[in-house]
């Protein structure tokens, strides 16, 4: 292999092949059902449905990638949701406590019921897959114990603002009609931020070495993804603006993004997976990371689990129900590896997107939800198979 | 003497690369014929076009064996023809018992039902052929390596064997095991079962083969007679690399300090399954800057042992004892610990505890210092890249990118990035253990450069190493291991393998 080759940039793409198959394919499932629906898929009000459905799974998905990083696997996620979900209701229903003070306790405890879990994985070693398996039975009772087997609601405004709101439009008034001004202004600030924070990390590199990346897929990337969020963006001021939850979802994985390409912490996260033995002999506290994850899952678990209860303005006993699976799913469909220490937070976000555009487009055809489960279920296994066959033939 | 295999001007590309290139190999029936070369030069490949690894159709050539042209299509339709192939990399099942896997895949049955009393019977009688005595239905996992590899040749013999082929089947093994494996083969040369013995250990070779087939750079180089006994390692050493090799050990004067670096003061350790079995035992040595000290043993002696209950408690319970670095107590109670206070382990097994084999060469290399390339726990990507591209210049690891995974890297240049990443992490000590085990003589010697020149930087160094003539060859000082004790130490001058084994045996 010489040194051209290598930077060359056939080379760059056949090594990314992955990332940029995923975004390929989304697209493309968007576009199949773009045209099977008539446009009704990316109509706006389509739109910001599919990210309200989506949002819970999303938050979890970005947690869950930790946790199957560091190589281990969260089962209980699913119920904690409809635990967090129950004890927000009865907070707030039954004992009148205000939503300011709820919201953060539903976190803490999240917190807490995942390090729970963590102490065990971390610690004493129990495989994850029995202390979650453990976890979900667990915590599945106690949500029916809490609600006593009804649903509890509903929730006061301010609550439901947390799933169900938009961004005020600050420049109301500027653009007659239902069109939102500040969040089209957010989105295009966005896509003008983005390409400047790539330029000076590039040129931070530079400073030091050759830049890996070839700058046509520099450019391509940044224009690709500058137009989808404009797009996106736009579509959605024209119908009431951006979600409240869209935007935590972007705080969300724009932190952990960082967490795991930039940091020390998501460094030893993906020593930890790839390698365990090495990773402690390299004097890398392999407990506390793991511990670490488990306790951040349980955190973004009652998160999901607030924002699902806030957008169905109730606490139901089935809430949450296999939700674990298809976040599980979401990270495999996004490239991670069962084994460890591989997988990439924005392709477990775009994994949660396929699967949820599929369900979405899938519900506008009318598929029913029998066969939806089998094209699911297939899509995961693709990918997977893809995965393997990538990885042989390389 | 009649040719029982002919490999005629055989060619296997893979995309990219000729593995192999018009090779041809000629074993004659009953003999022991070797195949030398470098790490990488196409021993492997050529035995696995054999053993119909590769099958007929996907290399160039034609394979003649036991009288007719051979088109295998899988390992199956070799070994129904006799061959047998035992890897490097052991195929037991380690919770299996030695019965059942010697007769895995081929079993003693009849409609499907196993009958193990006959199974039972047939396996004493194998394991009495290769001088094994274990019970067959102890479970794999509970003997050691080399009866481990002993089992895996009971098992070639279990299916009417005509070729055995070994591959780097000493690897792992200690001195009198090894022996015990060799004087196998001759026994099996007696009984008229031709071998192909692929080693990296030249003293083997040059005891037991008949013929030598040297492979460089996917090229047959020579063939050697070696039944005459004038064939010496340094020509064979020659063919290998194509050059000269007048040393084997790089030169070097050492500049040893008078002041002890490190101390280590009445050490002992348990083992954390078995709390009576002490591994370490009181053991006290030092190191001074500058000097390269070597830990000698058996295996098993618990040197490995010795080397990770230092380094941050990483093996054994109830450690107790005392580390001084320039003369203070030092906390070496967790990794972390262990290398602030200027400690590194390069471990015996870097594919298993050293290396993350699915990451780039540079995040291996900053992985024990990621202080070093980050600001408040973020990560400098260039930092990073020039730390990396840095150590690949200094210790030269063949790479055109150090963006480049481990796993597709040889075990010489795997190893240059474990020590690499040591290095980075700035010790005043470091213990390698096994540092050149499985790697080629071109890479050994660059290995042996890197630790001269980290000792004349005024670094300390422990060596473990089953290889004798290594210790002798690098080591100012030699401690004598055995059953977890200091069996007493040698200096340089005076040690020679005759001594060390005198040491280790006075017990």
């Amino acid at each position: 292999m010489s040194d051209t080759e290598n930077k060359s940039l056939g080379y760059y793409l056949r090594t990314h092949i992955r990332e940029y198959g995923m975004v390929v394919a989304l697209v493309a499932i968007l576009a199949f059902f773009q045209v099977v629906t008539d446009g009704i898929m990316l109509k706006p009000v389509n739109l910001t449905n599919l990210f309200l459905q989506n949002s819970y799974i999303i938050i979890m998905a970005v947690g869950m990638l930790l946790v199957i990083v560091g190589g281990h696997i969260d089962l209980s996620v699913g119920s904690v949701v409809g635990f967090i979900g129950a004890l927000a209701a009865v907070m707030i229903v039954h004992w009148d406590l205000p939503t300011v003070f709820v919201v953060p306790a539903c976190l803490v405890v999240g917190a807490i019921i995942g390090a729970a879990q963590g102490y065990w994985v971390a610690y004493w070693r129990i495989p994850s897959f029995i202390v979650t398996l453990a976890g979900m039975l667990v915590f599945k009772g106690l949500t029916l114990a809490l609600l006593g087997g009804a649903s509890v609601g509903p929730f006061p405004p301010e609550f439901q603002a947390m799933s169900s709101g938009f961004l005020p439009d600050f420049f109301g008034g500027l653009i007659e009609g239902r069109f939102n001004v500040f969040s089209m202004t957010l989105g295009v600030a966005l896509t003008a931020l983005l390409p400047i924070l790539g330029m000076r990390s590039r040129a931070k590199q530079a400073k030091f070495a050759a830049v890996d990346e070839p700058m046509a897929v520099f450019v391509t990337q940044h224009a690709v993804a500058g137009l989808a969020i404009l797009f996106v963006t736009y579509l959605l001021s024209t119908y009431r603006g951006l979600p409240n939850i869209l935007i935590i979802m972007a705080v969300l994985i724009a932190i952990f993004t960082f967490v795991t390409n930039s940091t020390t912490l998501g460094r030893r996260i993906y020593a930890l997976g790839g390698n365990e033995k090495a990773a402690k002999l390299s004097g890398i506290n392999t407990k506390r990371l793991t511990f670490f994850t488990f306790a951040n899952m349980g955190m973004l678990a009652a998160l999901a689990g607030l924002v699902f209860a806030a957008r169905l303005n109730t606490a139901t006993p089935k809430a949450g129900l296999a939700f674990e699976l298809d976040v599980i799913a979401a990270v495999f469909i996004g490239g991670a590896s069962m084994s460890g220490g591989v997988g990439k937070v924005i392709g477990a976000v775009v994994g949660a997107l396929i699967m949820g555009v599929m369900n979405n487009g899938m519900s506008i055809v009318g598929v029913g939800i029998d066969w939806q489960q089998v094209i699911k279920g297939l899509v995961l296994l693709a990918a997977v198979i893809f995965d393997v066959y990538n990885k042989n033939k390389a | 003497m009649d040719t029982i295999l002919e490999m005629k001007n055989i060619t296997k590309t893979f995309p990219g690369v000729k593995a192999l290139d018009d090779v041809s190999l000629k074993v004659e029936r009953g003999e022991i014929h070797a195949l030398c070369g470098e790490n990488g030069a196409g021993k492997s490949t050529l035995m696995k076009v054999l053993s119909g690894v590769y099958p007929h159709g996907t290399y160039e050539g034609d394979i003649l064996y036991d009288g007719g042209v051979q088109e295998f299509k899988d390992i199956r339709s070799s070994e129904e023809r006799g061959i047998i192939i035992i890897h490097q990399e052991l195929a037991l099942v380690p919770l299996l018992s030695i019965a059942e896997n010697i007769f895995l895949g081929n079993e003693n049955s009849e409609n499907g039902i196993v009958n193990w009393p006959a199974t039972f019977a047939r396996t004493g009688e194998l394991l009495s052929k290769v001088g094994l005595k274990e019970n067959p239905a102890t479970l794999v996992t509970n003997i050691g390596v080399g009866k481990q590899q002993l089992v895996e040749i009971a098992k070639a013999l279990s299916k009417k064997v005509k070729l055995l082929i070994l591959d780097e089947p000493t690897a792992s093994l200690q001195e009198n095991d090894s022996q015990k494996l060799l004087d196998l083969l001759l026994e099996f040369k007696a009984q008229g079962i031709t071998s192909i013995l692929i080693s990296h250990k030249l003293n083997e070779i040059n005891r037991v083969a008949d013929r030598i087939t040297v492979i460089r750079d996917g090229k047959a180089i020579s063939t050697l007679d070696a039944r005459g006994g004038q064939i010496t390692e340094d020509d064979i050493v020659k063919d290998m690399v194509g050059r000269d090799m007048a040393h084997r050990y790089p030169e070097r004067t050492p500049n040893i300090s008078k002041d002890k670096l490190m101390e280590v003061r009445n050490w002992s350790a348990t083992h954390p399954l078995h709390p009576e079995r002490k591994v370490v035992d009181n053991v006290s040595i030092d190191v001074a800057a500058g000097e390269v000290v070597g830990i000698a043993g058996l295996m098993g002696a618990g040197r490995t042992e010795l080397a990770m209950s230092i380094f941050g408690k990483s093996y054994g319970t109830e450690i107790s004892g005392e580390v001084l670095i320039n003369g203070k107590p030092a906390d070496v109670s967790t990794v972390e610990k262990a290398i602030a206070a200027g400690l590194a382990y390069v471990t015996e097994d870097r594919k298993e505890m050293g290396l993350i084999l699915d990451e780039s060469i540079t995040t291996n290399i900053t992985l024990a210092n990621l202080g070093g390339v980050s600001e408040r726990g973020v990560l400098n990507d260039g930092a990073e890249r020039s730390v990396a591209e840095e150590y690949r210049e200094k210790i030269n690891i063949r790479t055109p990118n150090v963006a480049q995974k481990v796993v597709n890297l040889s075990g010489g240049n795997q190893q240059k990035v474990v020590l690499s990443k040591w290095l980075f992490a700035g010790p005043e000590v470091l213990i390698l253990d096994e540092p050149t085990r499985g790697i080629d003589v071109g890479a050994k010697y660059e290995i042996y450069t890197i630790i001269n020149q980290l000792a004349a930087d005024g670094k300390g160094v422990i060596m473990i190493s089953s290889e004798m003539p290594e210790l002798l060859g690098m080591c100012d000082r030699i401690y004598v291991m055995n059953e977890g004790e200091i069996k007493g130490q040698l200096a340089a001058k005076d040690a020679s393998q005759e001594a060390i084994m005198r040491m280790i045996l006075k017990a």
